[in-house]
């Protein structure tokens, strides 16, 4: 995919074009034109010699260990970054950055690329002043260190976790000519922690005890209500991420995770949880995080992020490199449950296909599918829709409005449309239906 | 209780089961670690920030928007505005009139939010942005007060405290339904689904925006 037009065959430095998405796309309308010939192509991998050259890092060595005492991507991958907008907020503190799934792979998101959503910036703790109370409507209140937490019998779990806002942008129109912006805010870890039901016995549930409050140590004192039937069911406290302890983006030292729901829920810097009777209305659970229905009234405690899924390859910053056979691949995901099945449509939703799932199947996370394309060069509108193990199916856009409107902004987890050009590039469009 | 986490737990449980005739779950054997320290409700107080609508959580205190204009103005209105119409993207704090049924209205306290504990809530807990937890509770009492009269809910003079607070009735207290599962129901459709489609959307036609990386 990546563009060699520049690499000297000498013992020159190599001026590898960094991510430039015009010249990117150039480049893949000429490898459409290369292709146009069929079959294989001569001069498809850009060296510009009649044959192979034997590289300066085949004769010497390079770096010795631990150079980087913490190791960092190839610096041919600089463009493999989170990216945000600056215009979407009103500063950097409250703000999101969007995870490169156009650039991954596999089903977990690096620990660097996780998409970043804080409301008062990324607070640094010192783990050693770090508490987690558990009070309210229990037997005897109690206060645990983080070292104490990791006393507990621990978990590791595979587990999505997506924003709410993840596609928002996109309800009044396509919007963005970017994978990254349209669903960027959707990542995967195996996360380790203690069940949350292991620390609510040993402070003991007081009986009608109904709701937790959970909230964060950062300067947006984040605070969200959710039910005690998932507190008891497989609600965690996180402290460590893709084997590594969380990242502070991520809530270092200790974060709720609550599989499968809205990425606000899962807060973050958690310091203090409070059982109660009923939710607490928070800022964050009433004037925002609500769906704006055509009523005028606003769902509440939308939970669950239902069925979704999107094509990752090809998609605006991936075009189809040429004509001929073409693997499309994408990611499916469900907060109630394991993805059961992926269908993909090639023109627009008229015919769908099954498509292949493909590695870990795991509930509540991200799981890749696959379907074998022959493209012809022809204009196509690429669709993929998830169905998980309830049933559950994943709503066209115009489902989705008939019911939402324009204004419920949240958790909209519509079939996306991406258009192909003849010329290869990929377009984010919206259709009808 | 049976966990849905319970992957490949089944061999250890039976094990389990046939050996000390326990409960088959995906539990540790100990039940309880004797983790965490007791702790009492005045070592918590000053992280029992939390305040609920029924007026459990607000402390002593008081306050009238007449008091809190003055605070208002040098704590908050940088951002939100002179008025509460709000700063660049720094959310208004007052409606302009707009119903909620209107295309992309204004949410605000004097429309959209359902309770006026909440305000007092996340006043204390996260503003000023910038000194989060760091006003009296005069102060937010004031705050309340100035902010529900701007949206013309009280009078300037009104006494804003633990009993009266939760007693003030907001305009969109009953705006908001439980979501109570999916509510959208599409069927997995695999040919001729559609007769015809036409795109009505293109990002092309949107100036798209680039990172500020």
């Amino acid at each position: 995919m990546r563009d060699d037009k520049d690499t000297k065959n000498s013992g020159d430095k190599l001026s590898r074009l960094v991510f430039d998405r015009r010249r990117f796309l150039g480049s893949g309308l000429l490898g459409g034109l290369a292709a146009l010939a069929g079959g294989r192509r001569a001069e498809a991998d850009g060296l510009s010699t009649s044959q192979l050259v034997v590289p300066p890092w085949s004769h010497r060595p390079g770096p010795g260990v631990a150079t980087r005492a913490y190791g960092q991507p190839s610096p041919y991958e600089k463009s493999v970054i989170r990216r945000f907008l600056p215009w979407i907020r009103p500063t950097r503190e409250a703000s999101v950055s969007f995870t490169p799934l156009q650039d991954l792979h596999g089903i977990i998101t690096p620990n660097g690329l996780f998409f970043e959503r804080h409301h008062a910036g990324t607070p640094e703790i010192d783990p050693q002043q770090h508490r987690l109370v558990i009070h309210g409507m229990v037997e005897q209140p109690l206060v645990f260190r983080v070292d104490e937490l990791m006393r507990f019998p621990s978990v590791s779990r595979i587990h999505f976790i997506e924003c709410a806002g993840n596609g928002a942008m996109e309800q009044h129109g396509a919007m963005h000519n970017a994978l990254q912006f349209t669903h960027g805010m959707l990542s995967c870890a195996e996360w380790t922690g203690v069940p949350l039901r292991y620390l609510l016995r040993e402070a003991g549930i007081r009986k009608g005890a109904r709701w937790l409050l959970a909230e964060g140590a950062d300067a947006a004192g984040l605070a969200r209500s959710f039910p005690i039937e998932k507190a008891m069911d497989d609600a965690l406290i996180v402290y460590a991420q893709n084997g590594e302890p969380l990242r502070p983006e991520q809530g270092y030292p200790l974060r709720l995770l609550l599989p499968g729901w809205e990425g606000v829920a899962n807060v973050k810097w958690l310091r203090r949880l409070e059982v109660g009777d009923r939710p607490w209305e928070t800022r964050e659970e009433t004037a925002t995080y609500t769906d704006l229905l055509p009523s005028g009234k606003a769902r509440q405690f939308t939970f669950v992020q239902e069925a979704k899924s999107v094509i990752t390859s090809p998609c605006p910053e991936r075009p189809m490199p040429g004509r001929g056979r073409f693997m499309v691949e994408g990611l499916a995901w469900s907060g109630a449950g394991r993805i059961k099945a992926v269908d993909v449509s090639f023109d627009g939703g008229r015919n769908w296909r099954s498509a292949r799932l493909k590695g870990l199947v795991l509930d509540k996370a991200l799981t890749r599918f696959e379907i074998e394309w022959n493209w012809q060069g022809g204009q196509a509108l690429l669709q993929s829709r998830a169905i998980d193990e309830t049933g559950y199916v994943q709503p066209t856009l115009g489902q989705l409005r008939a019911v939402r409107g324009m204004n419920s902004m949240y958790h909209n987890n519509a079939i996306q449309t991406w258009l192909i050009h003849p010329s290869g590039e990929v377009e984010n469009v919206q259709l009808d239906v | 209780m049976f966990s849905s986490m319970c992957d490949g737990c089944l061999m250890r449980c039976l094990i389990l089961a046939a050996v000390a005739m326990v409960a088959c779950a995906d539990e540790p054997v100990v039940a309880e670690w004797g983790l965490g320290r007791p702790i009492s409700a005045d070592e918590i107080k000053p992280w029992d920030i939390d305040v609920r609508p029924d007026g459990v959580g607000l402390p002593e205190g008081s306050g009238t928007a007449e008091a809190g204009e003055a605070i208002f103005q040098t704590k908050c209105a940088s951002c939100h505005g002179e008025f509460g119409e709000g700063v660049g993207r720094f959310p208004p704090l007052v409606w302009d009139g707009t119903p909620l049924t209107a295309d992309r209205p204004r949410k605000t306290v004097g429309n959209f939010w359902p309770y006026a504990t909440t305000l007092w809530d996340y006043i204390y807990r996260a503003m000023p942005f910038g000194n989060a937890q760091s006003l009296t509770s005069d102060e937010v009492y004031a705050l309340v007060a100035y902010v529900l009269a701007m949206n013309d809910l009280l009078d300037e003079d009104t006494v804003v405290d633990a009993k009266t607070l939760p007693k003030i009735e907001m305009p969109n207290r009953e705006g908001f339904i439980r979501d109570t599962g999916p509510d959208i129901h599409a069927s997995r459709c695999m040919q001729n689904c559609v007769q015809e489609v036409r795109i009505i959307s293109r990002a092309s036609q949107h100036r798209s925006v680039d990172s500020g990386e």
